[in-house]
């Protein structure tokens, strides 16, 4: 009934989509897995027509669609849900209905209230018309817009990591919405990352890993299949050092909460010891930056207990962790991490040269220089961070941290970055390490939390739900409780 | 509800000469269509500012209150404000000085230091005041600053007819004159006052040296570049945008002080004469750089006062100098639009 | 107050409802133009000088929307292709809209001209106390009863007019829901502007009859500021109007005890936007404003989510 042929899709050096086919039939439940950055997102952009490939076709029922715009795509009856809901929040529950809908010049609510109720009653919701959607969960927002785009004649409904931020509960009569839906004939395609709820709801499945089909299988399938076909086959781990760790205490942490938008983060507790390694697992969503932000302080948090070396910072904000010896890289380099528009030499000011009312230029081109020079950034002074390459960013990241930590946060330390950069920047965290910082780290690179991890949390929907060994090697499932697998 | 407004807006050079020419060619088919010649016209502006001595004077007398608004607009700019209260914060420091004027007896240099003193604090208190409401009350410092634009002038207003009216019949004209002791000299015969010059200098300087060699300087360029970098590389943000508004107010009330002491010699109600307005089109024009602030506010100030001589020998209304220059300024800015739009298409 | 003052507010108010309201269907579609003050000026000039050298009144309303129209149309064109900063443009066009009407109005100062001649509507204007109050005045005026009925129907009442309001709250989820953001920016950025130039032409053709520098003192400030106290609803930003007008009655009547308060008055509508900015922040006022439904038009007072904000597809 749909069919994906050959779509490629490239945004400047990443390869979104490369040459992906996928077919799906009507009345049935297609999942589409892919750890994040696969290109899931971006396929069904282009499929409801929000994106334009730059090559391939779709066919619908055997007709080429030629998809411009999303109205393109509603027309054709292809809907796709947002992961975060796109509705109007200071508008109604009618209202948000019907905006958009076509129709004569006059708004005809009552006509509208009727719609609303039958698609209500058909699909199991239950709504307020009048009642504003800004106060409606994020699960009820998700059903409004499947009430919608079913009335406006979807036949292919795509829904994009729905199961995010809703309750199971929720998520349940979703499930069963969706089995109704197929039954009547309509096409689904979930998109996600939680292999569990794909096994449970889906009766087909299609893999992508960085842009590529790498399997469809039907479902049932064996979950270490579609566990090594979502993160590809794993090579043993080149060479662990593992070094002896400290014997007391370094990093104390107790009963952290913290809620970042729709995430909610409960109960993390952690004690590292100093030296120690420690890696955040799970995918995008999880949970993991909202808690490197929040020990960092930069996510408002409450924490029973957060002691570093002994002192303790639960209640301390930004400014006193950094000066306890707390820093935070995080992932996104340019937004969060350095500032367009100011050079290297200025970041080097900002960070290095703390106190003096007065700068000092000539002091500031040599520290400059000497911190380029140590940590090999290609660039130069004057050079701005948008002008250089990842790798070369975060060695500016790193270049402008003060030389002694007590505990490092980062954010995807080698996201991005070629291999001889991903090894020098786990070179100078290690160095870091021996010199007694205590490193946190979260990623999505299996191998590389394999390989440099001392210990691995494993966080899923906001919990961790598995602590491994690394040292011990006891890294096997890694990618299942990753994907969910196991978790309640 | 605006987000980051500064990042669409041209940055660095428009190379292009095309907006200037245009300007010229429009403006001159404006004297056209009024009946004059343009060469005429053109010669009239130059021979009308820089012409003669007296004509120089009037011009400086012009360029020091934009100059110091530009280098107001400067600060705050730098640390992504759009903070069009500068010309309440002028108007301010108007009535600050005035205060000061009216209040202090006494040798006159001393009341004009004290005029400079109260000037300048009006100025900062004021522009910290729309600092305050975008901190802590969420008021865009557009609508804030516009708001307080108009309560400040009607101060001004209230003051002037009421409490510092003049003997007799109380004129919205202005108040009393301040005595003459306290007015700011002058040069001999011209009217060139070299304690005003020398404060426009001091502050455009001053904005210099702070924003490209004092750490101040650079931590306001962090909180308008990269807000949330800035943050996390442990610069408050808050405190520092309240003092990019004080900072910005001080210069901007002692644009006021000049226009009482200096020039006007008393309170009178459009004391701020547009120039707050005029230093956004300035600093615009100046790509946000403070040693470009200087000489195009000259130019302004240039066009302004050659323009009067359009209206004396040509019969052409003065108003036309500000078309052409804000007219000058929108072709710029729309140009540096066109080229980050074919760069930006260029690069996908 | 008898009906006499009253309709004579309604009158005055005529011009700033045109113009408040026409910035209010720009901005609630995401376009803010902050050349109103000199769009005003500019549009008052034309559409007197165009009505006193043709002799046509309606001419020069025309030529007023016109002028206008073009404005806030390079503001929208700036925003939405070269993708600058709404503000910075609407602000650079403000001081060029007003010394072009200087300008270019310099033959027209003090001239005396043409003004919109009375139009009682008949049987209507005979009922007592109504009569003079809303049906003795001139077209002018009547245009601008219509346009609140009319920009209110629309809005409330009409599909294009939800889509309108899609657009500039969430102009991602308007296009997600097949709306032409970009194109309906456009066109309501320009018919609001058009509707502003209706205010100017009714300023100076009606109003405050003639041309003179500054003619129209500050009204499109003034205008800016009712939208926002209006909480972008133009039921109630006619009434911002109709308030400020009664306000400047007021100011005249105590004219005589307190010199100068009539200048001063015209201040206060900035502190109410300043205020009513500032209550917007206040979780109470919302909690508020939903425990009482009813009451929800009369709190509502947030702006358009995207307003100011440029939309790029892609």
């Amino acid at each position: 009934m749909l069919e994906l042929k050959g779509i490629d899709k490239r945004f400047g050096r990443v390869h979104a989509n490369d040459c992906v086919d996928l077919v799906v039939g009507a009345g049935e439940l297609h999942g589409l897995l892919g750890e994040n950055g696969a290109g899931k997102s971006t396929l069904m952009k282009i499929l409801s027509g929000f994106v334009r490939p730059d090559a391939g076709e779709i066919l619908l029922r055997g007709a080429t669609l030629n998809l411009r715009t999303p109205a393109d795509g509603l027309a054709a009856g292809v809907g796709l849900l947002h992961q975060d809901p796109l509705v109007l929040l200071p508008l109604t529950v009618l209202d948000n209905f019907l905006a958009g809908a076509p129709g004569g010049l006059l708004l005809d609510r009552r006509a509208g209230r009727r719609a609303l109720a039958d698609e209500s009653r058909r699909l199991g919701f239950e709504f307020d018309p009048d009642e504003l959607v800004r106060e409606l969960s994020v699960g009820e927002r998700q059903q409004l817009e499947i009430a919608r785009l079913l009335w406006l004649g979807a036949r292919v409904l795509i829904l994009d990591e729905p199961t995010t931020a809703i309750s199971d509960p929720q998520r349940d009569r979703l499930f069963d919405t969706l089995r109704t839906l197929a039954e009547s004939g309509m096409s689904v395609i979930f998109v996600s990352h939680k292999l569990e709820e794909v096994q449970d709801l889906c009766s087909r499945v299609t893999v992508l890993r960085e842009g590529a089909v790498v399997g469809t299988r039907d479902l049932p399938a064996p979950t270490d299949e579609l566990v090594s076909l979502m993160f590809g086959r794993t090579v043993e781990s080149g060479s662990r050092h593992n070094e002896t760790l400290g014997s007391h205490s370094h990093l104390v942490i107790g009963g952290l909460r913290a809620r970042e938008g729709n995430l909610e983060v409960a109960d993390f507790s952690l004690t590292l010891r100093q030296g120690e390694v420690v890696g955040l697992a799970g995918l995008e969503g999880s949970g993991q930056r909202t808690v490197l932000r929040a020990i960092a302080g930069l996510q408002r948090s409450h924490s029973i207990r957060l002691e570093l070396g002994g002192r303790e910072l639960s209640r301390a904000p930004y400014r006193a962790r950094r000066a306890a010896g707390v820093e935070y890289l995080p992932g996104e380099r340019l937004d969060e991490g350095l500032i367009r528009g100011l050079t290297v030499e200025e970041h080097v000011v900002l960070t290095r040269q703390e106190s003096r009312f007065f700068i000092d230029w000539n002091a500031a081109r040599e520290v400059s220089e000497e911190r380029i020079a140590a940590f090999n950034v290609k660039g130069r002074p004057e050079s701005m961070p948008e002008a250089l390459s990842g790798g070369n960013q975060q060695r500016t990241l790193l270049a402008l941290l003060p030389d002694s930590l007590a505990l490092l946060l980062m954010e995807h330390p080698t996201r991005g970055l070629d291999i001889e950069s991903a090894e020098w920047v786990w070179s100078q965290l290690l160095a870091r390490r021996a010199g007694g910082t205590a490193v946190i780290f979260a990623s999505s690179d299996l191998e590389e939390l394999r390989r440099y991890a001392d210990r691995i949390l494993v966080f899923f929907s906001g919990r961790v739900v598995a602590e491994l060994d690394a040292r011990a090697g006891q890294t096997e499932n890694l990618g299942d409780l990753i994907a969910g697998v196991g978790a309640t | 509800m605006t987000g980051r407004i500064l990042e669409s807006l041209p940055r660095g050079r428009v190379t292009a000469l095309w907006p200037v020419l245009a300007a010229l060619i429009i403006t001159a088919g404006l004297f056209a269509a009024a009946g004059a010649n343009p060469i005429e016209a053109y010669r009239l502006l130059i021979d009308g500012s820089i012409g003669s001595p007296g004509k120089f004077s009037d011009t400086t007398i012009v360029w020091v209150p934009l100059a110091l608004a530009g280098a107001s607009l400067v600060v705050t700019f730098a640390a992504g404000l759009w903070n069009i209260g500068v010309e309440g914060q002028i108007v301010m420091g108007a009535i600050g000085a005035s205060w000061a004027a009216i209040t202090f007896s006494g040798p006159g240099v001393l009341v004009m230091a004290l005029g400079i003193v109260s000037g300048l604090v009006a100025g900062a208190l004021w522009g910290g005041l729309a600092g305050v409401l975008k901190t802590r009350g969420g008021v865009h410092e557009i609508f804030g600053g516009l708001g307080l634009d108009f309560v400040a002038a009607g101060l001004a207003i209230y003051l002037i007819i009421g409490p510092w009216k003049r003997d007799g019949i109380a004129s919205t004209s202005g108040t009393a004159p301040f005595r003459e002791e306290i007015w700011f000299h002058t040069i001999g015969d011209t009217r060139l006052t070299p304690l005003a010059i020398a404060l426009a200098v001091v502050g455009v300087v001053g904005v210099y040296i702070l924003m490209r060699g004092t750490m101040f300087g650079l931590r306001l360029r962090a909180v308008g570049r990269g807000r949330d970098s800035a943050a996390r590389l442990g610069v408050p943000i808050e405190r520092h945008i309240l003092a990019a508004f004080l900072v910005g107010g001080a210069l901007a009330g002692v644009a006021g002080t000049v226009q009482a002491l200096a020039f006007h010699h008393k309170l009178v109600p459009s004391i701020s004469g547009g120039y707050g307005f005029l230093g956004i089109l300035i600093v615009l024009l100046a790509a946000f750089r403070a040693s470009w602030v200087a000489p195009i506010a000259f130019f302004f100030a240039a066009v302004g006062v050659g323009a009067t001589q359009l209206e004396l020998r040509l019969d052409l209304d003065s108003s036309v100098g500000g078309v052409f220059t804000a007219l000058l300024v929108l072709l710029v800015v729309l140009a540096g639009g066109w080229q980050a739009r074919r760069r930006r298409s260029g690069e996908a | 107050m008898d009906e006499a003052t009253i309709a004579s507010i309604i009158a005055a108010a005529a011009p700033l409802v045109y113009a408040s309201v026409g910035e209010t269907i720009s901005e609630k579609a995401g376009v803010v133009n902050l050349s109103l003050d000199g769009s005003i000026l500019l549009s008052a000039m034309t559409g007197f000088a165009v009505g006193l050298t043709t002799g046509s009144i309606v001419l020069g309303f025309a030529a007023a929307a016109l002028v206008s129209a073009f404005v806030a149309g390079i503001v929208a064109f700036s925003g939405i292709e070269l993708s600058l900063n709404q503000f910075a443009v609407g602000f650079i066009l403000f001081l060029l809209a007003t010394e072009l009407s200087s300008f270019l109005g310099q033959p027209f100062v003090r001239e005396p001209g043409p003004s919109v001649p009375r139009l009682e509507i008949p049987v209507l204007a005979d009922i007592p106390w109504i009569g003079t109050v809303l049906f003795s005045h001139n077209l002018s005026v009547y245009g601008s009863f219509v346009v609140i009925i009319g920009a209110w129907w629309f809005l409330a009442r009409t599909r294009p007019g939800l889509a309108l309001s899609a657009v500039g709250e969430r102009p991602e989820a308007a296009f997600a829901r097949g709306i032409p953001v970009n194109r309906l920016r456009y066109l309501y950025a320009i018919v609001g502007g058009a509707l502003v130039g209706v205010g100017g032409a009714a300023f100076s053709l009606d109003q405050k009859l003639g041309w003179s520098e500054g003619h129209t003192t500050n009204f499109g400030w003034i205008a800016l500021a009712i939208v926002i106290f209006g909480g972008w609803n133009p039921v109630r930003v006619a009434l911002g109007c109709y308030l400020f007008g009664a306000l400047q009655v007021v100011a005249l009547k105590l004219q005589p005890q307190f010199p100068g308060l009539s200048q001063i008055l015209p201040i206060i509508p900035f502190p109410l936007m300043i205020f009513t900015l500032l209550l917007m922040y206040r979780p109470g006022v919302r909690r508020l404003a939903e425990r009482f439904r009813v009451l929800r038009p009369v709190f509502a007072s947030e702006p358009p989510g995207g307003l100011g904000v440029n939309f790029r597809p892609d």
